[in-house]
């Protein structure tokens, strides 16, 4: 009875307020869950491998004995590589997306190796490792050295930073472009002034995704012959490597509990590494975006 | 002057970890700079890869080694046995480990290359059949049982299929992926070549089958010795009947005696001629690695052939150089 006295409008107001709930509901539930299992894996990881994360098992080499298998020489390997990776993919992906939106002509061409950048994201990246063991261990003799880990790892990453940087670049009103042609601006004056300030906020943001997902690579580096025992500290590009997620990956296939402690503890150096990386590319980002 | 900036920036995150790399490089001289007067005459580097079961035992011999020859380098990589011998015709490696004997098509190619080779034993692994703790009828399988619960031609999908009055419940299967050479193995001395059960669970992670082993009753796995000699406690081994119609259970010494057959394995290692002769880490190395092979495959997990095997193939190796 009471209801019929309600009236439609109240009706659809209770109805929206119901749907209201309900999505939000489903966003929290689906936040929460993700959350908790993000946690359930940090403090799996932590609880296993503090134990054994002392400055020993930061300075020692691998070892067949849990209690003295050391990081170093994956430390030093993901350092290595990550200081070709960076500069090479960033001047590269950034260059290929400046080209591809300031400069290239608008047209089929154009747009198919647009498609196909987007597409080569999603490629497995064993097919990466396989292009730089033919191209860059082999064809250009750079052996199973630092400097072709670096290269493959850059042409993996590439993709995404190009994809990002374009999108960056494209999210920059027009009226910006126009006032700087009015006021008699060249194209390389506007790239400067105005691109590439405006854009740097987006161009790090798809950086810090694709080097985090570089940072835990593993495939392709195993495919071009990174090592996994190496017991002497890298000192020139051409040397052998080996990176952290090959490390755990090894540590964790072994028979031995105590390895598998041993591989959460390389988690967690993992983990910190990736967030010092990250934390400083987002000081850099932040800095610049109050900047512009 | 913002351009400038970009550039400061583009690069500043890569110039803090190239400082972090010096850094460490200049860190890593001083300690070499020590240890140069203790340091033996061995320097040069040796490039070792190959199979991941062989890896532990290799990685001992590695670390050893260079602690005695702190200036010669050696590398392990784990491409497994097949990605190994890929390396190894290359001619980008000086030793190959394996897990299983090289292949006609990989003899074929070493020859095409015109690579010389030397193959050695270097230890041995049983493969261990093992169940679920809570299976108590399981007192020993027979090869010809082993091949019908594991082809899929075989006629075994429940434990009743395999003897009477075992349980009528389906059977499941954990096996190694079939990259690895323990899934070579298995495949030709059990499955004499033949298709593996299309249901059972693959997994290049030997971890991952104890603990399907450890999860389902009715489960069924192999894997190398080492991985059951970590789990004694929660997996219960199964015993073989070998060609002589002995059931056998695999332990050091059943595998050492070769009473453990056919699933005990010889792992290999394949040395190049041309480094024994043109480089001498690589000889030191493969001279140090015949001396402590059945030491360090003891302390990680295997069995240690005898010692009169390990003399021949020293011996063999001095003849090469």
């Amino acid at each position: 009875m009471k209801n019929n006295s309600v009236t439609p409008d109240e009706k659809q107001i209770d109805r929206r307020i119901i749907k209201n709930k309900l999505a939000k509901g489903v966003f929290f539930l689906g936040t929460l869950f993700g959350i908790i299992v993000l946690a359930a894996l940090l403090i799996r990881i932590f609880t296993q491998g503090i134990a054994y994360l002392d400055f020993g098992f930061l300075s020692n080499f691998a070892s067949r004995r849990p209690e003295d298998a050391g990081i170093r020489a994956a430390i030093l390997g993901t350092i290595w590589i990550m200081s070709i990776t960076i500069p090479v993919s960033l001047i590269l992906g950034v260059s290929t997306s400046i080209y591809l939106e300031e400069y290239a002509p608008r047209n089929k061409f154009t747009r198919f190796i647009e498609l196909n950048l987007a597409n080569l994201a999603g490629v497995p990246s064993v097919v990466f490792g396989l292009l730089g063991l033919t191209v860059f261990v082999r064809l250009l003799e750079m052996g199973r050295s630092i400097l072709a880990g670096g290269f493959t790892m850059s042409l993996l990453i590439l993709p995404v930073i190009v994809v990002a940087s374009k999108e960056a670049i494209r999210a920059i009103p027009q009226e910006q472009y126009d006032a700087a042609y009015a006021m008699g601006a060249t194209k390389w004056q506007i790239i400067r002034t105005v691109v590439l300030p405006a854009a740097t906020p987006g161009i790090l943001t798809g950086a810090i995704l694709s080097l985090s997902r570089g940072v835990g690579e593993t495939a392709s580096l195993l495919m071009i012959g990174a090592m996994t025992f190496i017991a002497y500290t890298p000192a020139s590009v051409l040397d052998g490597f080996t990176v952290l997620p090959i490390q755990i990956f090894s540590w964790a296939s072994r028979p031995q509990a105590e390895f598998q402690a041993v591989a959460a503890a390389g988690s967690i150096v993992l983990l910190v590494i990736l967030i010092v990386m990250n934390t400083l590319a987002i000081i850099i980002r932040n800095n610049y975006s109050k900047r512009y | 002057m913002k351009m400038t900036k970009v550039v400061k920036m583009g690069t500043s995150l890569s110039a803090v970890l190239l400082l972090a790399a010096c850094g460490n490089k200049s860190e890593d001289k001083n300690s070499a700079g020590a240890n140069e007067e203790t340091s033996e005459s061995i320097t040069g580097s040796v490039q070792v890869d190959g199979s991941s079961t062989v890896f532990p035992i290799m990685e001992g011999i590695a670390e050893e080694f260079s602690i005695e020859n702190p200036k010669a380098r050696a590398t392990i990589g784990v491409s497994g046995s097949g990605g190994g011998f890929e390396k190894f015709i290359a001619g980008e490696t000086d030793i190959s480990n394996a897990s299983r004997p090289i292949k006609e098509e990989e003899i074929a190619l070493l020859e095409e290359e015109g690579i010389d080779y030397t193959e050695f034993k270097i230890a041995l692994d049983g493969l261990s059949v093992v169940v679920n703790s809570e299976n108590d009828w399981v007192d020993y399988l027979t090869l010809d049982e082993l091949y019908a619960i594991w082809a899929e031609e075989g006629d075994a999908d429940t434990w009743a299929d395999v003897r009477d009055g075992w349980p009528d419940e389906e059977i499941e299967l954990f096996s190694p992926g079939i990259d690895s050479g323990t899934y070579d193995y298995f495949d030709e001395v059990i499955l004499n070549g033949d298709q593996i059960e299309r249901e059972a669970s693959l997994s290049e992670d030997d971890n991952i089958l104890v603990q399907g082993v450890k999860g389902s009753p009715n489960g069924l796995a192999y894997f190398g010795y080492a991985y059951y000699a970590e789990n004694m406690d929660t997996v219960k081994i199964v015993p073989i009947e070998n060609s002589e119609g002995d059931v056998i259970e695999p332990s050091s010494e059943t595998v050492q005696n070769g009473n453990y057959e056919p699933l005990s394995r010889p792992l290999f290692i394949y040395v190049k001629h041309e480094s024994i002769v043109e480089n001498n880490a690589a000889y030191e190395f493969a001279k140090y690695s015949l001396k402590m092979a059945g030491e360090m495959a003891q302390e990680v997990g295997y069995v240690a052939m005898e010692e009169a095997i390990y003399e021949e193939s020293l011996a063999t190796l001095e003849s090469l150089k």
